[in-house]
């Protein structure tokens, strides 16, 4: 497992360059072009269970969701940051990709340290220390737990045309 | 307890009493806006809807903006596709390629109006509040769920209420306000908060108000408001709304606000960020001498007759200096139409400007504009992101209309005060 650091105000457009929002849109599409503006060796190198590691503000900008979508189906067990720009924050509920706002976390991280989120717990162990990070509300969670918004809204509709 | 203007809607749109900050609460917006990307948003659920249908033909707005005119084949696939599923699902308010970027179509077109929730799968949806709309951007995949349902869940937001006291001076707009309260509060100072402003907004016309409210989630706001008042309600009789159609909201007096601003307004010079986001505040005067490569005046930011106004004023007579170029991207057919009819788009055009099609364009890279490696433009938009405008090795700065205007006119940055 690679955790993959990075700092503050990681806009959209870093995570997945604009000009290719019209052009791509299938996870396989998206794929190659992860953090090509950012880092050109990420969308090359990262692997299923990888950690995105980052500062305040993550994901702030457009309201585009590929680098949502490409990152979990790049297979990132996780994105730990300070803290997260709302729609991004929203977005990662509704593809079920694990977002863990954990600042003391992110500041006490040191390269070589393993992180071991546990969303259930809501807590995130970082080079042997546990950090605790606030659970989503019981609402939000079930749309996680379906595993992502269009499975919830799927399930939702089934059993309102049944009832 | 009174309420803020953010706990006033959502509790209207619940049907309850009251709602709290923090408070998560579910409710169908009056609309849910796509662009270019409902192709991709229908998409994902296109088998969901043969099953069941739109929920509401009136609660979605359709606007082409991004890539148009269609810069290549996929893109124009893409429109195809967005307009057969207009006609499959007989949605309501569909709006083609050239009647301009959606945030601004959705205000002339009355669309959205005081008091109402509106949700938008683009970040600067957030626009809306000039209009007193509670407006908010959301996802593709959230959009795709809200054609099926037509509803949708909220986390009641914290409020940030920024007073705003006396006038701008001359040459210095909305633009350069907004850009230094980011400048101060920073790039997620207003994170997951609503931001009431209020004081001698009169002061304020309703274009300063949009460019305000547009960049309301540059300092990561879930929505920027502005209060009714007669300014408002003069732009609305202006574009044919009947008074009856809308429903006001404000904050109660003591209402809770988790942070508190004062701007004096006189104080405001002209502002640039610098690369690469939005909160690297600078006076424009410390950058002079800066070449710039490529001026954009323009974009649902600033592209309405008022900004092409102030631009005109600057080029009269003038000409664009031989080593950059100048962009002009109108807001909307409208807004091109009344600048046209005041002379200031052919004085703009006669100066050596370039006039785009109404829509996004250059905005974000796609085409029309894009920049070369180790080149600058200055522009008007509200992103200066690293390969924003279609180029990772390029630098955007943002600016106001007029200095963008008077650095055209140097090729260098410059502020409009100081241009001869």
């Amino acid at each position: 497992m690679r955790i993959w650091a990075y700092g503050d105000d990681i806009n959209t457009d870093m995570l997945f360059p604009g000009k290719y929002t019209y052009t791509c849109t299938r996870p396989d599409e998206i794929r190659p072009h992860l953090l090509e503006d950012l880092d050109p060796g990420f969308a090359r190198e990262v692997r299923a269970g990888d950690i995105i590691l980052a500062g305040r503000n993550f994901g702030c900008g457009s309201s585009r969701e590929q680098p949502v979508v490409g990152l979990k189906a790049a297979g990132i067990q996780a994105i730990v940051a300070k803290s997260f720009a709302r729609i991004f924050y929203r977005a990662a509920v509704n593809q079920g990709l694990l977002l863990v706002e954990a600042p003391e976390a992110v500041a006490a991280y040191q390269p070589g340290m393993p992180i071991e989120p546990d969303a259930r717990a809501g807590a995130v162990n970082v080079g042997g220390r546990v950090y605790t990070f606030p659970k989503l509300p019981k609402e939000i969670l079930a749309i996680r737990e379906a595993g992502g918004l269009l499975e919830f809204t799927r399930a939702t509709l089934k059993a309102r045309k049944g009832a | 307890m009174p309420m803020t203007f953010a706990e006033k809607v959502l509790a209207r749109k619940t049907g309850k009493a009251s709602v709290r900050a923090g408070e998560i609460v579910t409710c169908k917006p009056d609309r849910l806006l796509m662009h270019d990307n409902a192709a991709a948003i229908t998409d994902k659920v296109a088998k969901d809807l043969v099953e069941y249908g739109v929920a509401d033909a009136e609660q979605p707005v359709i606007v082409l903006d991004h890539v148009i005119p269609a810069s290549d084949e996929k893109t124009a696939a893409n429109h195809k596709k967005i307009r057969e599923f207009v006609r499959k699902y007989g949605i309501k308010h569909f709006y083609d390629v050239g009647t301009g970027v959606c945030h601004q179509v959705m205000v002339e077109k009355g669309l959205v109006l005081p008091g109402m929730l509106a949700v938008g799968s683009d970040s600067h949806t957030c626009s809306y509040g000039a209009v007193n709309a509670f407006a908010t951007g959301i996802d593709r995949t959230e959009a795709a769920a809200l054609l099926l349902t037509g509803e949708t869940w909220f986390k009641v937001p914290e409020t940030i209420r920024i007073t705003l006291k006396g006038r701008l001076t001359d040459l210095v707009t909305a633009k350069d306000l907004i850009l230094t309260i980011i400048g101060q509060v920073g790039a997620d100072g207003a994170d997951y908060c609503s931001v009431e402003f209020s004081g001698d907004i009169a002061n304020l016309t309703l274009d300063d108000r949009f460019v305000i409210a547009n960049m309301g989630v540059e300092m990561g706001a879930k929505n920027a408001v502005f209060p009714v008042d007669e300014v408002t309600k003069g732009y609305l009789r202006s574009i044919g709304v009947n008074r009856t159609a809308w429903n006001a909201e404000w904050a109660d007096a003591g209402a809770t606000c988790r942070r508190a601003l004062d701007y004096d307004l006189a104080k405001v010079i002209p502002a640039v960020a610098l690369p690469h986001k939005v909160d690297n505040y600078r006076p424009a005067r410390e950058l002079a001498g800066t070449d710039v490569q490529q001026c954009l005046i323009g974009t649902c930011t600033n592209g309405r007759a008022s900004d092409f106004a102030v631009a005109a004023r600057i080029l009269q007579g003038k000409k664009v200096h031989p080593r950059t170029r100048l962009l002009i991207l109108p807001a909307s057919r409208a807004e091109l139409e009344r600048a046209l009819d005041s002379g200031d788009i052919q004085t703009l055009v006669a100066a050596g400007a370039v006039l785009l099609p109404p829509g996004c364009g250059p905005c974000l890279g796609a085409h029309q504009g894009c920049l070369a490696p180790a080149e600058r433009c200055i522009s008007t938009a509200n992103r200066n992101f690293k390969g924003r405008m279609g180029c990772r090795d390029a630098e955007i700065y943002l600016a106001s209309p007029a200095t963008v205007a008077a650095s055209a006119i140097t090729g260098t940055i410059t502020d409009p005060r100081d241009a001869t």
